[in-house]
């Protein structure tokens, strides 16, 4: 079986935390895998924590430890993380399965780019995104009252 | 390829959580809204109410289903992020066992407290 050519990540953490002059989509990529490492420190802390029901002990319940407003407004941010990562995901799997990204043309010059295609994808995806955080923040702040 | 086939279940994945995950999302995070599944009023994380779905089996089942697809998702998604590093073989099959072992030890983990607290609403239910 061939070996996998191995090639040096010169630019590190940089090579994917840095956006330069790419578009909305190589900001969107950045942001997608900030949230889904969020969600997640918060995931794997969520199950141990949660599992601690099963010997009678909920700390998130009213008087609990985890029932404070801080750790309120950090689930509010969890949520806020998931709503963005979810639609994000989903655009995601739709470009990787190539919908949504216009037929193969021939790479004549003038080349044109696909990205003028998937953008409404993104936009679209971003309102979902955003009606859900409202919808999530209104529940945030009901609560807090 | 065989890389080929974890990515594609990294993507199916996701789309089972989207399902699964949105749905607790709606249950706990708009709970004030929609009310879903927390019969006693208050809010959706409530004792009472957390024991309601405890005690169901389509909770068991899903909680169960999405603790398994959501650990591999995350902990494949943050093995390509560490892997982009340009790892050594070495250091790559470190990482690998050790994201396997953590993976497994939290699914075995919520996995038994599914399947207790479902025991304990059950005997609750019945007095």
């Amino acid at each position: 079986m061939a070996e996998i050519k191995r090639h040096d990540n010169r630019l590190g953490l940089w090579g994917w935390l840095g956006g330069g002059r790419w578009g909305i989509e190589r900001y969107a990529y950045i942001l997608h895998r900030l949230t889904g490492l969020g969600i997640l420190l918060y995931f794997l802390m969520h199950v141990v924590v949660t599992s601690l029901r099963a010997r009678g002990i909920y700390l998130w319940v009213e008087g609990g430890v985890f029932h404070q407003p801080m750790f309120k407004f950090g689930e509010f941010l969890v949520f806020a993380a998931f709503a963005y990562h979810a639609l994000n995901g989903v655009r995601l799997v739709l470009v990787e399965l190539g919908l949504a990204v216009g037929k193969p043309i021939e790479p004549v010059y003038p080349y044109k780019t696909s990205l003028g295609v998937q953008r409404p994808l993104l936009i679209a995806m971003m309102i979902l995104a955003a009606i859900l955080l409202a919808a999530g923040g209104y529940n945030f702040l009901s609560l807090a009252k | 390829m065989r890389e080929t086939k974890y990515w594609t279940w990294h993507m199916a994945a996701g789309v089972v959580i989207f399902f699964l995950l949105g749905l607790h999302m709606l249950i706990m995070h708009v709970g004030g809204i929609t009310h879903l599944f927390a019969p006693h009023g208050g809010e959706a994380t409530s004792k009472v109410n957390s024991l309601y779905r405890d005690g169901s089996l389509f909770f068991l089942t899903t909680y169960v289903l999405l603790l398994g697809v959501a650990l591999y998702h995350g902990l494949y998604g943050l093995r390509t992020i560490l892997f982009e590093l340009t790892l050594k073989p070495a250091v790559e099959k470190a990482v690998s066992v050790v994201l396997l072992v953590a993976g497994l030890g939290l699914f075995g983990l919520g996995a038994w407290a599914a399947f207790a607290t479902h025991a304990i609403a059950i005997a609750g239910a019945r007095g």
